[in-house]
């Protein structure tokens, strides 16, 4: 597997070819200033996405990666593009826009070079999980977006995925009724929703108990000051007290790293936050495709029967035009016959639509039901390390606490 | 001894009122009782921690008398525990008692067991007694009568048992003490049932000679000292920044107390909120479970840890808060001391330099009106002076005694009480870090199994290391 950027592995899919042949990192960030659409000053972050042959590394010459630079919203117009082309696939989540779930030490603001830090890890994330989907990894936009710097918007805009994102978006957003949705995606949306509302609980409630955690810590800083004062006005006692303050003092400042280490288990739980969106996603967008089967059977079911009652005579389903000749006589057998003529033709299209249709749809549950798999596998895997990593970091905190409590004992019993 | 007690512990009211003895005299009349009971038995020193009156004449050898030895706790011959809070309601008032018991091989006590039932009021009174026999001796702070901060109910289970242990430490150190230890107040305060006791407490100097004293304390007071010795000026200085030590650590332990708890009420969230998420899983619902069960141990154990400041070291460093009150008021008492000493020497001079000029000064007029010669006259003048100067020569000897015994008293038991203040917060501290460490090592051990328990799951799967 391929190491994530300090958040654990990877699972490599069998198919995937891009991670075999180069390897991808988001190297480092700088802010820039320049003129924005509307012609005013900003400022923003760039990032550069470093790639180099897999070859080349493993033949011991070291050459230099080949490098460009983008910035956020490019990635943002990635992610876009492959949603919209790979509506089955369980898109890799960007790391958020704004920092959210913070506790008092770490900044809200985007420019915040902690923030900063952070979220080139998870672009770099992003970067990995894409390069290692079986079906995203070989896609061409993809490949430019890491290799081609300038030119790549347009590009990505030639290929005319917006036209169908807004339609698609569009149908998203809508409310609709499926009457036969199939039962597994509906209980994964389900399982999205749960997954999204207790992640972002637990999210919310670590982060108020890291803040409690840090005060109490550097409360302890006090005491270093007041044993340091204390020992001034002592004699025997003196020794003791100054360097058990120096503990007290170490104690305090060890917070920092605790709390640090624990931001980037967040930030795995933010992820998966974030994918249960991506799941979610794909739930609804099956739904879509079986709401425009059903309405597709559902059109050519009336119209069929509209013939029915053409041949027969007899009128069963509601007409305007029906009731029309009702009243004010009936049709002649021409108009009758062109009529029936071209409800023919209706069915036959509306036949060969639902074909498609349902084509499209049994597609769609089955590709999309792989990747569910996938993601599933994924995500059992690289949570339950995330647990573990949350528990190495207790007993690394443990430790530490042990070691500096013994210290300070044994400073004080010399008090 | 005279001096103005100024104690806060202490109410009104009571006749637990520190109140300057009259023992005009008899300096070493401290206890009327104990010198008796002491002069009549058979008494040989052991422990140094009887005080044996009889073999004194002068302070100075009173004060070799009083220096302990450094085995004190292995002949500890001594034990007193107060125990078993219990609630009395009567028509007027309710009230706790606490049950104290007392096991010794002392000679001066009628028995080896003891056990009566004291009421807070009771340990002031014996307090009160204590500082008052003994105005520069330091007497162990008691818990005060109500806590300031949050307690409002008298009877709150936490703040009787912060109490009791308190109660059982001043005993503690009042058994501990050389001279207390020995005190027939004391002693009463261990044996007598409840009704000798009430008795006892009536008697003592009338409310006359009690306010005679006072006054002149207060003109003592107001008086000044004069020539402070330069110790007993670096001890007060001591004692000033000692004070704003102890209370900011104090206020620090509260303030740490303060905040673990409020960690423990967001930490409490996080295991349920783990094990809700263990309910939408299959894979991961066995590892969610476990990190809930997790998280829930450590928070069981971090109250544990909170209640132990709570319990240990915020009491002892709040005592030696209180202690250094008691610090401020002995060497104002001793400075009192001096001051009163100062003053008798001044007004003995001037009665000196009266009888001088006296000698050489003949007022005629009257005299030869009244029908005396002038002989006579200077005669019976100088015979009045001289009496009176004998009579403040005297005094002024008793007030040097005072002064002298008071400063020694003091001298000694403050090396007495910065030892004992070095082992009581070194071992408090030492104890705490102690506590600190266990609490670390019981959540490591609870990470360390869920880990543990995660191996042996993955080696079963056929997954991967996690070294």
């Amino acid at each position: 597997g391929q190491f994530l950027g300090g958040l654990g592995f990877v699972m490599v899919e069998k198919g995937t070819s891009l991670l075999k042949m180069m390897e991808i990192s988001v190297a480092e960030a700088e802010k820039r200033t320049g003129k924005n659409a509307v012609n005013m000053q900003e400022t923003y972050t760039v990032y550069l996405i470093e790639t180099r042959p897999v070859d080349a590394a493993s033949e011991g010459t070291n050459p230099v990666p080949d490098s460009l630079w983008r910035r956020y919203s490019e990635f943002e117009l990635l992610r876009n593009y492959l949603l919209v082309t790979y509506p089955f696939s369980v898109v890799p989540p960007l790391p958020e826009k704004r920092a959210e779930f913070v506790w008092h030490k770490l900044s809200a603001d985007n420019m915040d070079p902690d923030f900063v830090e952070r979220r080139r890890v998870g672009l770099e994330n992003f970067l990995l999980r894409v390069a290692s989907h079986p079906d995203l990894s070989s896609d061409k936009i993809f490949y430019s977006f890491l290799t081609e710097e300038n030119g790549w918007k347009e590009t990505v805009f030639e290929t005319g995925f917006q036209a169908k994102a807004d339609s698609r978006l569009k149908a998203l957003n809508a409310t609709f009724r499926v009457k036969n949705p199939d039962k597994r995606f509906a209980e994964m949306k389900h399982y999205g929703d749960e997954l999204q509302s207790v992640i972002s609980q637990l999210l919310r409630v670590r982060a108020r108990a890291a803040d409690r955690l840090y005060g109490v810590y550097k409360v302890h800083g006090n005491y270093g000051r007041v044993f340091s004062e204390w020992s001034a006005i002592e004699k025997e006692m003196g020794d003791g007290l100054q360097s058990a303050g120096h503990h007290m003092d170490a104690y305090a400042a060890s917070v920092d790293d605790i709390l640090e280490e624990e931001e980037h288990y967040a930030d795995q739980l933010k992820e998966y936050l974030f994918y249960a969106d991506a799941l979610r996603a794909v739930c609804r967008k099956h739904e879509l495709t079986q709401y425009e089967l059903e309405m597709a059977a559902q059109d050519l079911t009336s119209k069929k029967q509209q013939r029915e009652e053409l041949a027969t005579g007899t009128i069963r389903t509601f007409s305007l035009k029906g009731m029309t000749s009702k009243l004010f006589g009936q049709e002649t057998p021409e108009q009758r016959e062109a009529k029936l003529k071209m409800l023919e033709t209706q069915i036959e299209e509306g036949e060969e639509l639902v074909k498609e249709r349902n084509a499209e749809c049994e597609e769609f549950v089955k590709s999309a039901w792989v990747d569910i798999e996938r993601f599933k596998e994924q995500k059992d895997h690289d949570l339950r390390e995330a647990l573990i990593s949350y528990a190495i970091m207790q007993i690394s905190m443990c430790k530490k606490g042990i070691q500096v409590w013994n210290n300070a004992k044994e400073c004080f019993s010399k008090m | 001894m005279s001096g103005f007690v100024v104690d806060s512990t202490v109410s009104s009211g009571n006749s637990s009122v520190a109140i300057p003895t009259d023992i005009s005299g008899q300096i070493l009349d401290l206890d009327e009782d104990d010198d008796l009971e002491v002069f009549s038995k058979d008494t040989t020193v052991t422990d140094g921690s009887s005080f044996n009156a009889s073999m004194q004449t002068s302070p100075a050898s009173m004060i070799n008398q009083y220096k302990f030895e450094e085995d004190a706790e292995d002949t500890k011959d001594i034990f007193v525990t107060v125990d078993n809070p219990e609630s009395h309601v009567t028509a007027i008032e309710t009230y706790i008692t606490y049950r104290v018991v007392t096991k010794t091989t002392r000679s001066e006590f009628d028995s080896s067991e003891f056990e009566v039932r004291r009421r807070y009021q009771d340990f002031l009174w014996l307090k009160g007694r204590l500082e008052e026999a003994h105005p520069t001796l330091i007497v162990h702070p008691l818990p005060e009568k109500f806590v300031v901060k949050g307690m409002v109910e008298r009877f709150n289970e936490d703040f009787i048992e912060t109490r009791r242990r308190a109660l059982h430490r001043f005993l503690n150190k009042i058994a501990e003490h050389p001279i207390f230890s020995s005190s027939e107040d004391f002693k009463i305060f261990l044996t007598a049932a409840s009704g000798e006791l009430t008795s006892y407490k009536k008697q003592g100097p009338g409310f006359l000679s009690r306010m005679g004293e006072t006054v002149k304390a207060v003109a003592a007071a107001v008086r000044g000292v004069r020539n402070r010795p330069q110790e007993f000026t670096e001890m007060q200085e001591y004692v000033e920044a000692f004070s704003q030590k102890i209370s900011s650590l104090d206020k620090v332990t509260q303030r740490i107390v303060r905040e673990q708890k409020e960690y423990l009420e967001e930490l409490k969230e996080c295991g349920p909120t783990y094990a809700l998420w263990s309910q939408s899983e299959e894979e991961l619902a066995e590892p969610l479970k476990d990190v809930a069960g997790c998280v829930d141990r450590c928070c069981k154990e971090t109250e544990e840890q909170v209640k132990n400041l709570n319990d240990n070291l915020i009491p002892v460093l709040h005592e030696y808060a209180l202690c250094t009150e008691t610090l401020k008021a002995v060497l104002r008492r001793r400075d009192n001391i001096q001051a009163d000493f100062e003053a008798k020497t001044e007004a003995l001079a001037t009665k000196k330099a009266d009888r001088d000029t006296e000698s050489k000064v003949l007022s005629l007029a009257w005299d030869s009106l009244v029908g005396r010669s002038p002989e006579e006259v200077k005669q019976q003048k100088q015979q009045t002076l001289k009496g009176e100067i004998k009579e403040m020569r005297d005094d002024l000897d008793k007030a040097e005694d005072r002064l002298e015994w008071a400063n020694n008293a003091l001298k000694s038991d403050w090396t007495r009480w910065q030892k004992d203040m070095r082992t009581d917060l070194r071992s408090a501290f030492v104890d705490t870090a102690e506590r600190n460490v266990n609490y670390y090592e019981k959540c490591l051990a609870v990470w360390e199994s869920f880990l543990h328990s995660q191996r042996t799951d993955a080696e079963g799967n056929g997954n991967v290391d996690f070294s």
